[in-house]
């Protein structure tokens, strides 16, 4: 909310600095967003006078004007351009060093076309406070030369912006910041007193309301005889410091007090209503044009303010166009209401219309203010406009607003941290207007002020169903004894600052802590690192992608479609991270890096929900090295990704078998799924489909991998046995083993290694061969195995023996024969 | 030395000088004292002589013998030093030439923000806990104190996605990661210390806002746990983050509906040069306050009995005036570039009594 130093000074009595009250609006929690002192930039500018003005010697459109502008400036020379600088006249004049803020530039002396010049007359706006530029600016006779402009023009008044938070509809007033000012010891509250204003009539129209839960209480009265036009200056000033722009006088009074006194007022054409009733109903499928324009169709849930023709206005947020004030307007109903706040923010919602009123009806305003600011109002629409008042009509009753709240001095330590002297507590709520009820050296018994619709409210839980009854009538209890209390609290602590508060470090039970992470966020923070180790470059993606790129990857349930996305190309949850990382490989492509290793560890979205979920990817090609052509990333290097990220994850890497029922985006010959046992899934890899890459314009080769963290069986903490060293020299040996081409090489190796569990360490693969010089169909795999003996060396025998063992195994196994 | 024994050694020695490989060397020396040698030849003869010639004979031999020897051994060895350094020369390579280049990774500086955050809060006796992406209105708001109405979720824009099933309330996904303290509340009893990271959506999109990024929400529920506990724990962590120890921290009154007394937290900085600690501005950080006896409720937890403080940072926001990130949108832009420049090598993890 804005507002001018003038104006808080009309509620404030302060010596107080702008600078002052900032920090103070800081501290106490109406946060400052600006201050702009529209007077402060133009401060050299001067009132002045032009006492001769003649023709320049050698220029047909300027003119050599002799201009006194006060001390110090009693006879300067100015050519000027203008058509309408003439002797006499006053004008602003800028001497030399003054910023111009329209040109940004800075004045000089100088000579134009021969002749000197000491300064410059200007427009509006060349100081950037209006549209005129037919010349310069001419100040009213007799106006004083050589004053500071900006005092001259009343510019000299900063206007404060401040945010309200939502629990503080009565600082939505210029009253009530200045009576949060003067309770944080800043000056004191002007009174204000509303002059009663009888009635010379009686009010032609009655008020009626069906609708009660919405509004509770509303008055009004008919002012005729009124001369509606524009505002006087002060309240036209007013309104434009605060960002209003002055309609009228009926429309601008309504509005100075929404801001002045957060009362929102509303007021009827009483011509252009039809009948001697105003109703306030819920609407029923009417169709009302707003005062903007806007056309809305009114719902039940909606609260509107109806005449014999129809709905006049949406209740508490704006008034109709049909039976709105104009220039014509002779008589006029004001409306002064109290409305339910949730009804007003629903229905705003709803309609999708702002303005003043609801943001003020939607915080609550002040109770038992109507009556008061009804004659207010009344009594400036008289001052302002003329006519005669007739008397206040009303419907419903001012509502039982009265509450009373309780605060124990100790708990201001045990909650709020401060030491404090009751009788200063009681101060600081007494300046914010509560009343003491009760108050002993333990504890004060406060009632809280008419427009203090935050403190002490009712009490309005939402409680876990599942809680057990006692547990949650103790809870509900508990909070109902303490909520008021900490409200009061606050309030104590906001006016005394928070930095009043002393800062206590936690206490730590333990000066060792225990880890902060749980063994499984430790087995992901090892993955990332292993990725990263591994030359991959860890990315963050959104969670939510474009519907078509995620069904390339997986399912995309409709109750995972966001309602309302963003953006079309933002509309699905994802089902795995790879649709991001494919397009950030495009994305690096398109920038000129198609060459380049990505993984991203977050959530992906499926039909079984919610599960972390690694993935990797890596485009293009290596580097190009003398002798050594560049080699196109392949499925080898993303297989290695995700075994290694399984092993820095603690899975029980010896127990893992690959099948090649991969996800259908992986190339179906080049993919592979990871498994432990036939059941347990921890993680695929592969080369990307052509197709996938084609239809994404993708013209680089890509292998990526994915990898489920949570489904890696958390490792056995069993304390390990200490290794046995052996002193005996291991010794290898080779086979070749001619298989059909459909044997996997991990079935053969795993025959081979199970073959003989004792003296066979290491197995590993050396050489593969398909060709002309085995059958067709099959294919050799050179296998070589690690004897490790433990106790003695073996003899050739022994040797033989195992070398039997490990062709007999893997014959039985894969059908295997040695290759001749 | 008898002429002959004269000649043979003056022929050995031009012999030697002539051997300029290992092979003519090699001749030399098996033409000499090889088994079929001139002097193993002049050696042979001895036996056919008198004692009296062969005494003379045999240690003028001797001494030619071990001459020769000396002298075969020594050029032996300038050769085979010759040829090495011939062999180093041949060997020679540009060692200016790079090396085949290695592929560098990089945490991302969101993982690397958390696990700062995990350090300090954890050596403060904090634990890391997690929830859902996609919660129930009741965890994100209303178990807040926020019901539907409540001005408050107007602020937020929310996402909202389709009820589990038919009749029931739509999803959103979480606007704050609060609905993890609400979880922790409710499944375990106090004394509770947690933070908790994760992603967070807003539906906002413009240089400033991003649709996604990540939050640090915090909660400390014990006995005793009071307001001054709040600025204490912040303060000491927004010192260490920053690695400032004197790093000026400002408490404002402020609201939240989940809090009370809620405040906004500011830190010391200068505007004109966006130096953190320094300058006479303040940019503010964090939302905080006690946690409001509802929530309490809701959960519940008995006000009377057990209070505390609850906290929520903008992960983004705090990476960006650590490292003076400018863009927020770079963060999701996977731009290799910005990764490389921007991430931090996985072997210096956040390591408190390393530095962080």
């Amino acid at each position: 909310m804005k507002f001018s130093l003038s104006w808080l000074r009309a509620h404030l009595e302060t010596t107080a600095t702008v600078e002052e009250i900032c920090a103070t609006l800081n501290t106490i929690g109406l946060e400052v967003e600006g201050v702009e002192d529209p007077g402060a930039s133009l401060a050299s500018f001067r009132t002045a006078r032009i006492i001769e003005a003649v023709q320049h010697p050698n220029a047909d459109r300027l003119r050599v004007c002799q201009v006194d502008a006060g001390e110090g400036f009693e006879r300067v020379q100015v050519v000027c351009g203008a058509p309408n600088a003439r002797a006499g006249l006053h004008v602003i004049f800028a001497p030399p060093g003054t910023f111009i803020p329209a040109s940004g530039i800075t004045i000089k002396a100088g000579k134009l076309r021969g002749e000197a010049s000491g300064g410059m007359l200007c427009s509006l706006r060349e100081l950037g406070l209006g549209a005129e530029s037919d010349g310069i600016a001419e100040l009213p006779e007799g106006t004083a030369p050589g004053q500071s402009y900006p005092l001259f023009a009343k510019l000299d008044d900063p206007v404060i912006d401040i945010a309200i938070t939502p629990n503080r509809g009565d600082a939505l007033a210029v009253r009530g910041v200045a009576r949060d000012l003067a309770a944080a010891g800043l000056g004191s509250l002007k009174p204000w007193l509303a002059e009663t204003v009888e009635g010379r009539f009686d009010t032609p129209i009655n008020w009626r309301i069906t609708f009660p839960e919405a509004c509770p209480w509303v008055l009004g009265r008919v002012i005729r005889g009124v001369k509606n036009g524009p505002s006087p200056e002060w309240l036209k000033r007013r309104l434009e410091s605060v960002g209003l722009r002055p309609v009228s006088a009926l429309v601008d009074i309504t509005n100075f007090f929404a801001f002045d006194l957060g009362r929102p007022l509303h007021v009827f054409d009483v011509n252009r209503l039809m009948g001697d009733e105003l109703t306030i109903c819920r609407g029923a499928g009417e169709t009302f044009t707003a005062l903007d324009g806007s056309e809305h169709v009114m719902t039940p849930d909606d609260c509107v303010i109806a005449d014999g023709r129809g709905v006049q206005s949406l209740a508490g947020i704006m008034g109709g166009a049909e039976s709105g004030v104009s220039d014509g307007t002779t008589d006029v109903f004001v409306e002064c209401a109290l409305f339910d706040p949730v009804t007003i923010a629903l229905s705003g919602r709803r309609h999708n219309l702002h303005s003043d009123a609801r943001q003020r009806f939607e915080r609550g305003v002040d109770q038992a203010l109507p009556p008061a600011a009804l004659e207010a109002a009344t009594r400036m629409i008289l001052d302002l406009c003329g006519g005669e008042a007739g008397s206040v009509v009303s419907a419903g009753a001012e509502p039982a607003w009265q509450r009373q709240a309780h605060l124990e001095f100790a708990r201001l330590e045990t909650l709020g941290g401060l030491v404090e002297e009751p009788d200063h507590a009681v101060h600081l709520l007494e300046g914010l207007g509560f009343r003491v009820r009760e108050c002993d050296a333990r504890h004060v018994v406060v009632d809280v002020p008419s427009w203090r619709n935050d403190i002490a409210t009712p009490m309005l839980l939402d409680q876990q169903p599942d809680l057990p009854p006692a547990r949650a009538q103790a809870a509900a209890e508990g909070a109902a004894a303490i909520d008021p209390e900490v409200d009061l609290i606050e309030e104590v602590l906001r006016l005394r600052g928070l930095d009043s508060v002393p800062a206590v470090s936690l206490p730590v039970g333990n000066a060792v802590p225990v880890p902060a992470f749980t063994p499984r966020q430790g087995r992901v923070a090892s993955l990332r690192r292993q990725l990263a180790a591994r030359g991959l470059l860890e990315t963050v993606g959104f969670s939510f992608v474009a519907q078509d790129q995620a069904a390339e990857f997986g399912e995309t349930p409709t109750d995972l479609h966001l309602l309302n996305p963003i953006a079309a190309d933002l509309d699905q949850m994802r089902p795995t991270p790879l649709v991001n990382l494919l397009a950030a490989v495009k994305g690096n492509a398109a920038r000129g890096y198609p060459d380049l290793g990505l993984f991203e560890v977050g959530p992906g979205f499926g039909p079984e929900g919610q599960k972390l979920v690694a993935a990797g990817i890596r485009s293009g090609h290596s580097p190009r090295l003398p002798g050594q052509a560049a080699q196109p990333v392949d499925l080898w290097q993303a297989k290695a990704d995700a075994l290694a990220g399984l092993a820095a994850m603690g899975a029980a890497m010896e127990g893992l078998g690959i099948t090649t029922d991969a996800p259908s985006y992986y190339h179906p010959g080049r993919s592979g799924v990871i498994r432990q046992g036939p059941k347990l899934v921890l993680g695929h890899f592969g080369q990307l489909h052509p197709a996938l890459l084609a239809a994404r314009g993708i013209d680089v080769p890509v292998c990526a991998f994915t990898l489920y963290p949570d489904a890696v069986p958390e490792p056995r903490r069993k304390r390990r046995t200490p290794p046995v060293l052996s002193t005996f020299q291991p010794l290898k040996r080779d086979f070749a083993f001619v298989v059909t081409a459909d044997v996997p090489a991990e079935k053969l190796l795993k025959a081979v290694r199970g073959a003989e569990r004792n003296l066979i360490v290491a197995v590993s693969l050396f050489d593969v061969y398909e060709g002309d010089k085995i059958p067709a169909g099959h294919r050799s795999l050179g296998v070589e195995i690690t004897l490790q003996p433990m106790d003695r060396t073996l003899t050739d025998a022994e040797i033989e023996a195992v070398c039997d063992q490990v062709v007999a195994a893997a014959q039985k196994s894969c059908n295997a024969t040695l290759r001749g | 030395m008898s002429d002959d024994l004269e000649t043979l050694r003056e022929q050995t020695v031009q012999a030697l000088a002539a051997a300029t490989d290992q092979r003519a060397w090699d001749a030399v020396r098996v033409g000499t004292l090889g088994k079929s040698g001139s002097l193993t030849a002049l050696l042979k003869q001895l036996g056919r002589m008198t004692p009296d010639e062969r005494r003379t004979r045999g240690a003028a031999l001797n001494r030619l013998r071990d001459e020769l020897t000396r002298l075969i051994e020594a050029r032996g060895q300038e050769l085979e030093a010759a040829a090495l350094n011939a062999r180093l020369a041949a060997e020679r390579v540009d060692v200016t030439l790079p090396c085949a280049p290695e592929a560098e990774g990089a945490l991302h500086p969101i993982t690397r923000t958390i696990e700062e955050m995990a350090a300090i809060f954890g050596a403060m006796g904090f634990q890391i806990a997690e929830g859902p992406d996609i919660e129930s209105d009741w965890h994100n708001f209303s178990a807040l104190n926020t019901p539907s109405h409540h001005p408050a979720r107007t602020d937020q824009d929310t996402f909202y996605l389709p009820p589990e099933a038919e009749g029931q309330p739509e999803r959103v996904l979480r606007t704050q990661t609060s609905g993890v303290q609400i979880r922790t509340m409710l499944g375990h009893e106090p004394p509770i210390r947690i933070i908790a990271p994760g992603r967070t959506y807003r539906a906002d999109h413009d240089a400033t806002h991003s649709p996604m990024f990540h939050q640090c929400e915090g909660l400390v529920i014990e006995k005793g746990i009071t307001l001054g506990h709040l600025k204490g724990c912040l303060s000491d962590f927004l010192r260490a983050f920053f690695q400032m120890p004197d790093l000026p921290v400002r408490f404002r009154a402020s609201y939240f509906p989940f809090t009370e007394p809620s405040m906004e937290i500011d830190i010391g900085w200068s505007r004109r040069t966006g130096q953190i600690g320094a300058g006479d501005d303040w940019l503010e950080v964090l939302g905080a306050g006690m946690v409001h006896p509802r929530v309490l409720a809701n959960c519940g937890l008995d006000a009377r009995q057990w209070q505390g403080f609850a906290f929520g940072m903008g992960i983004e926001r705090l990476t960006m005036l650590r490292h003076g990130i400018p863009d927020l949108r770079s963060f999701y832009e996977s731009d290799v570039r910005w990764l490389r420049h921007y991430g931090t090598s996985p072997l210096s993890p956040a390591l408190l009594h390393e530095g962080l």
